[in-house]
């Protein structure tokens, strides 16, 4: 039984009220709200076991240190890992793409390679291949879209040939909501020896992701989407890759032996977490993971299932609204970006705040998928655990609201 | 004062066995704790599978130092089949340390790790083969 007036109970910001309104919080594929367990799990090491990690003999830094390894343990279990060790902390879904660009994508590309991203990829997915294809001088193919939103899956297959040594693509699209087919993906590239890197910073929020289910070699992800704090996020690799990949960053904690000429690296996944950590930000997202996993990743993506499909019936029978990305809510995502007639998406955003109505105006990083559709940005609302039925209808209201300002 | 700082512990420290080199060892072998510093070193002498001779040196704590001076003790003589056998949790009660915290169970496992690093090449840490717990 999903118990959504108990879920929103752990939120304490829901209570809050904006502009005199009650909040309707509508942007969470941007980040999501926090609950208590998290809030709490870091207030708790800040109080009372505060100390730098893994060099400590004394007990704050043991306790310091089996918090932080210990959320690593169940972050990589949320994602059926093969071994905590294959679970990289990093700043956020960016920086491990990043990562990934700079350690196996610069030992391992040549001029005569291909990288295949998407045309709904993040900025954050673009441009990390694009700054490398300007250094290494490799070949930047696009997998286009078609007009419902789904990823065109014969222009994909043209593409993918013996040339590409990388498909980087998105789990699920950040406005589009779309869901892309790793699984497919990940047995043709495989089947040119291509490796298959996924940003899951949308997808491993809102569903169940299983890296070996998936069969695929990097996922990228972020804390902040899933309940968890800023700061903080993950790489996930195949340990092979990992052990053949040189480090990121150099400095403390990565090293085994320093000498002035040179240094050997520590063992994984140590070698690529250079510097102090974000410690009370990995206890936070344990804290986290163990949140959803309570919930089950199941129920959440039902739940989300049932609101949007709530959400786009009641948006398409706004006049003047169109929205964009697949129509079906089994084939996407929590999320419904739109555009109103007439009206420009950061005007429909502040009169909807003044509403009371959270939700997102402009390109979200993905300028290309907007010259894709011809707008020029568009209005996201998105949806998590928290979202009700009720908190739809007071965004169709509101955008009444915008439809009789713009009258 | 800790029950581990014990007199068999810091005689073992002072006057450490089997403490030198073996210049004709068949196995040779050196591990180091990236997080203190501590290192050991293990030459190994075999005959018919057996230990016949053990001699280590290195530096560090009084814990990793007295572990491979007990270590040596316990497996010179021992068959190599034997010594792949030697559990972390028969070192650490041979020490006396069953209730050490993590960051000094490295310390204490140490000699252990270059012991069978060197003799069948295991690469992680005898408190890490299950990496879930």
């Amino acid at each position: 039984m999903y118990n959504i007036e108990a879920i929103r109970q752990q939120f304490p910001v829901l209570q809050r009220r904006v502009h005199g309104k009650p909040l309707v919080y509508l942007d969470s594929a941007a980040t999501s709200q926090k609950p208590l367990a998290v809030i709490e799990a870091m207030d708790r090491y800040y109080r009372e076991y505060n100390a730098n990690v893994h060099r400590g003999v004394h007990t704050l830094s043991e306790e310091a240190t089996a918090a932080y390894e210990g959320a690593r343990k169940r972050i990589a279990r949320f994602i059926n890992a093969r071994s905590p060790r294959e679970l990289i902390y990093t700043r956020n879904a960016t920086e491990a793409i990043n990562l990934v660009a700079a350690t196996w994508g610069r030992t391992n590309l040549t001029p005569n390679d291909a990288v295949l991203i998407t045309e709904m990829e993040h900025h954050s997915n673009i441009v990390p291949w694009q700054l490398l294809r300007d250094q290494i001088g490799f070949e930047l193919r696009v997998v286009p879209v078609t007009d419902d939103g789904y990823l065109d899956m014969e222009a994909f297959d043209r593409l993918l040939d013996e040339r590409v040594k990388l498909v980087a693509v998105t789990h699920m699209s950040n406005v589009l909501g779309t869901i892309n087919p790793i699984a497919e993906i990940a047995r043709k590239a495989h089947a040119v020896g291509a490796l298959v890197l996924v940003d899951g910073a949308q997808s491993v929020p809102h569903m169940p992701v299983d890296v070996q289910a998936l069969d695929i070699d990097f996922l990228a992800f972020s804390a902040h989407k899933m309940a968890g704090p800023t700061g903080i996020g993950a790489l996930w690799a195949r340990r092979d890759l990992l052990e053949a990949m040189p480090p990121y960053m150099g400095g403390g904690d990565m090293i085994a032996l320093v000498t002035l000429e040179r240094s050997t690296w520590a063992d994984l996944p140590y070698k690529f977490e250079a510097g102090t950590p974000a410690i009370a930000e990995a206890v936070g997202f344990g804290a986290a993971v163990d949140f959803l996993s309570a919930l089950g990743m199941e129920n959440i993506r039902a739940h989300e299932i049932e609101i949007t499909e709530y959400a786009l019936e009641a948006l398409s029978e706004v006049p003047g609204l169109r929205l964009l990305g697949p129509r079906k809510a089994a084939d996407k995502g929590g999320v419904a970006a739109f555009v109103l007639d007439g009206v420009h998406p950061h005007d429909i955003a502040s009169i909807l705040d003044a509403e009371g109505v959270a939700v997102r105006a402009g390109h979200h990083c993905a300028q290309p998928l907007m010259q894709r559709y011809n707008v020029p940005a568009t209005t996201r609302a998105s949806f998590y655990v928290y979202t009700t039925r009720e908190e739809i209808d007071r965004l169709v209201e509101a955008l009444h609201v915008v439809r009789k300002v713009f009258a | 004062m800790l029950d581990f700082y014990r007199e068999f512990i810091l005689d073992h420290y002072r006057h450490p066995r089997n403490k030198g080199e073996l210049p004709d060892a068949d196995i040779s072998h050196e591990e180091h704790n990236p997080v203190c510093g501590d290192r050991i070193h293990m030459d190994i002498k075999l005959e018919n599978d057996h230990i016949a001779d053990i001699k280590w040196h290195g530096e560090g704590c009084t814990i990793s130092q007295a572990s491979a001076s007990i270590l040596s003790e316990m497996v010179k003589g021992k068959s190599v089949e034997e010594v792949r056998h030697l559990s972390k949790e028969e070192l650490l009660e041979q020490l006396g340390m069953e209730t050490l915290t993590p960051a000094r169970i490295k310390c204490a496992l140490l000699s252990l790790k270059v012991l069978k690093a060197g003799l069948y090449g295991l690469t992680s840490w005898p408190d890490e083969e299950d990496e879930w717990n």
